[in-house]
This record gives structure tokens, sequence and C-alpha cells, in this order.
């Protein structure tokens, strides 16, 4: 049975996952309320890539139910994944487009307009090469180029995984504004790190992942 | 989300797959190559007989356009794979059912362009002269791609979850499709021939009604294989 409050941007209970025979999260239970920002820390492997898959309906739990703003992960997918941003360690971007192409693709994926994919390019800081190919990016561009699906899309929900990667000092401060933004309008956000001290200035709450179960950390960890 | 909203995504996905397609050059040149190269295959192997090279010739282009079509449609998925891009496609909001109309559009201009070049090589090769019937079997063609595109890509998408993806789109496809290249070749030969049984309806008949069975089929199940 999944809970409704429309308080709770994350309402994971008992949450399992397996592949094959080996379990990755068993039984992981969270909250995220409207507003916070929730650190998840865990070691290699503790399943916290899962866990935000599962809350973003790219994978399927095994067991366990979850719901995001109300919306059950497996009965209202379609409604999940239009409040959700899931922001990969994995840029997810064509190499043989421009950015601006990229973006103008992603705009018309989420019902945006051109102008508006132009504006999220030159958000993330990649006025200068809206018009090359991402071919010849550096990792730090790929990850802005993702950022900037992520401004279009402006979710109520933000997922990160490991956000701050290959982000120099500018970077790490737009995605921090970005999860600022996000909170400021009664958004909520999960952030898996291994970097807490990027995520410190804007994480509300820590957890951390171990043996597949949440449980509350004190403070940012170390 | 509505129609029109789903039918922007749909070419949207189509023009995002051509644009990398005609920018890499590298897929389409490696398909058509085999094509090429399964059709001399097929010349050498019938030898100087003019008569047999000749009967084969339908045969050997509908199967020629499979086993380069299996590439192609291998391709479209890769191209989501390589970058991590097929994560984002699946999260975008709306039905993912427009990922597939979008595929299908690409992958059949894709395969209408490397019909274009195996039909060429294969009136220069098997000495067919242009039949009379030559728009009869355009319709055939077209009908014969929709059949091979629909599947491929359905296929495709199926295999793309696995690691064995390679290995797996032609296991899946080639028994799925036998109804449909031999109504197509049927078709082709006998329209080749003058159709003097007049038969080449009936084969056509058959192959638009698989057409219309696999499309729907393939439309409405296909958020249940693209699923993680």
């Amino acid at each position: 049975m999944t809970h409704t409050t429309p308080d709770l941007a994350v309402d994971a209970r008992s949450l399992a996952r397996r592949f094959g025979a080996r379990w990755v999260l068993r039984g992981a239970s969270l909250e995220v309320r409207r507003g916070e920002a929730v650190g998840l820390v865990g070691a290699n492997g503790s399943g916290k890539s899962t866990l935000l898959r599962l809350l973003c309906t790219l994978l399927r739990p095994s067991a366990g139910t979850a719901s995001v703003f109300g919306a059950d992960l497996i009965r209202d997918a379609d409604q999940v994944r239009a409040n959700v941003g899931f922001f990969s360690p994995v840029p997810g971007v064509y190499d043989d487009l421009t950015a601006r192409e990229n973006a103008r693709f992603a705009a018309t994926m989420l019902g945006r307009t051109a102008a508006e994919a132009d504006a999220a390019v030159d958000r993330a800081g990649l006025a200068a090469a809206a018009d090359q190919r991402a071919r010849g990016f550096s990792s730090g561009m790929l990850r802005r180029l993702a950022l900037a699906r992520l401004f279009l899309q402006s979710p109520d929900l933000l997922l990160l995984d490991e956000p701050y990667n290959n982000f120099d000092a500018a970077g790490i401060g737009l995605v921090n504004e970005t999860i600022q933004a996000t909170l400021s309008r009664g958004g909520a956000a999960l952030v898996v790190v291994h970097d807490t001290a990027s995520a410190a200035p804007v994480v509300t709450r820590w957890l951390a992942l171990e043996d597949g179960r949440v449980t509350p950390r004190a403070g940012a960890p170390r | 989300m509505a129609f029109a909203d789903e039918w922007a995504r749909a070419r949207a996905i189509a023009w995002k797959d051509l644009t990398t397609e005609l920018r890499s050059k590298a897929g389409f040149n490696s398909v058509a190559a085999l094509a090429v190269t399964i059709l001399l295959l097929f010349g050498f192997a019938l030898g100087p007989d003019s008569a047999a090279v000749r009967a084969a010739a339908p045969g050997a282009l509908w199967l020629s356009a499979l086993f380069a079509g299996v590439l192609a449609f291998n391709r479209s998925y890769q191209v989501e794979l390589d970058g991590g891009a097929l994560e984002p496609l699946l999260m975008y909001p709306g039905s993912r059912r427009s990922i597939f109309v979008g595929k299908l559009m690409a992958n059949f201009a894709f395969v209408l362009l490397l019909m274009t070049i195996v039909i060429v090589v294969s009136l220069v090769l098997f000495q067919v002269e242009v039949p009379s019937a030559w728009a009869r079997i355009l319709g055939v063609v077209l009908l014969g791609s929709i059949g091979l595109v629909t599947l491929g890509t359905f296929y495709a998408a199926m295999a793309s979850r696995s690691r064995a993806r390679e290995v797996l789109l032609p296991l899946l496809l080639f028994p799925m499709l036998v109804p449909v290249l031999l109504a197509a070749m049927q078709a082709t030969k006998a329209l080749i021939g003058g159709d003097l049984l007049h038969e080449a309806g009936a084969w056509i008949s058959l192959l638009a009604a698989f057409d219309v069975i696999f499309l729907m089929a393939t439309f409405l199940a296909f958020e249940y294989v693209i699923e993680g």
C-alpha cells in the first residue's frame, strides 16, 4: 500500500531489488519531504544508484512499494516520470548532434520550445560551444549538457546520482543552484554522493545505505 | 499527452536518428556494403547459368535486405546505448510508443535507401530487365520493407536489453519474418515473370495483411519490451 500525503515527495517502503540471485536492496525505506534535500551516502555497490533508478521508474522493484508525490511507481509510472528529473553519472547525450541540437531534441521530448532549449544551453555555461558537436566535448562539458536537459525539465523531485563528478567549482555551484531552486519551488532532492563536501551547503538531512537498508546519519559524513 | 505532442516526439526521434546516421556515415556505408557483398556472393554461388541467376534474383534481393537490415536495426538502438542515452529517452514523460514510431520512421527511410541500392545492383548483377509491372514491384518493395522494419525495430528493442543483442536479434527476428519474406519473394518473382498465373495479387494481399497485424501487435507490445 502506498501513502498519498502530498507533503511527501518520496515515500518508499521496504523497497528491494535483485539482479539474478544477488539482492542489491533488501528492504530500503525512506521518506523525503517537500523542501528537503536528502544526501545519501554508502559504500560502492551498496545500492544507492539502484535506489534512484527504482524511484525514477527505470527499474522495477522486486519487492516493496514506493510513491513519488503520491503517484505509485508502477501503477502511475507516467505521472512519476513527469515529476522526476534523474541526473545520472552517464551524460546520455548524442555525440553526433551539437549541444544546441541535443537540447532542442530534449525540449521537443519534454514539450518545451526551441527558445527554452537555447536558454538552457546558455544557463549550463555552454553558449560558446552551442553549435559544436558533443563528440569533442570534455567530460565536464558533457555533464553540463546533461544539466541543461534537467533545466528544461524543471522537475519537482531531483534524483541526482553523483552530480558533482567531473565538474569544476562553477559546475558544482550550478548543481547546488539547481537544487536550491527546486527546494524553493516546494520540490525536493535526493542526492547520492561520495563528495559530501560539495553537497554539504544544500543537503538538509543525511542518510546512509548499508546492507541494502537505509539508516539515518547525524551530520555530513566525513 | 495529446496526439500532436506524441507525433512531435516521434518526429524528433526520427530526425535525431537520421541526423546522427547521416553525420556518422559509418552505419549506412557498412550496411550497404554488406548488402552488395551478399548479392555478389549469391551471384558467384549460382554460377554462369543466366536463367538460374534470374530465377534466384527475388530471393537474393530480399535475403540481402534482411541480413543487412539486421545490422541497421541493431545500430538504431546501439546509438542510444553507446552514450547512455537510452535512460533519458525512457525517462521523458508521455507514451514510450512514440519512441517506437520514431525509430520505425527512421529505420523505414534507412531500409528504403538500402533497397534502392540493392534493387539497382540486382538488376545489373542478375541481368533482370526492368519488368512492365515495375510499379507493382515497387509496391511489393514498400510493403515488404514495412514488414521487415516493423519486426526489426521491435525485436531490436527487445534485444537491446540483453548483453547478447547481436546474436539474439537474428534468432528472434528471422523466424517471425518468414511469412513476410515468403510473400514478398513470391510476389516479386511472379511480377518479374509477368504474373502469368495471376498469383501476385494474392501474395500482395497476404503481405499487406501481415504488415497490418505486425504493425498493430508491435505498437501495442512495445512499452512492455522496452521496460528495464
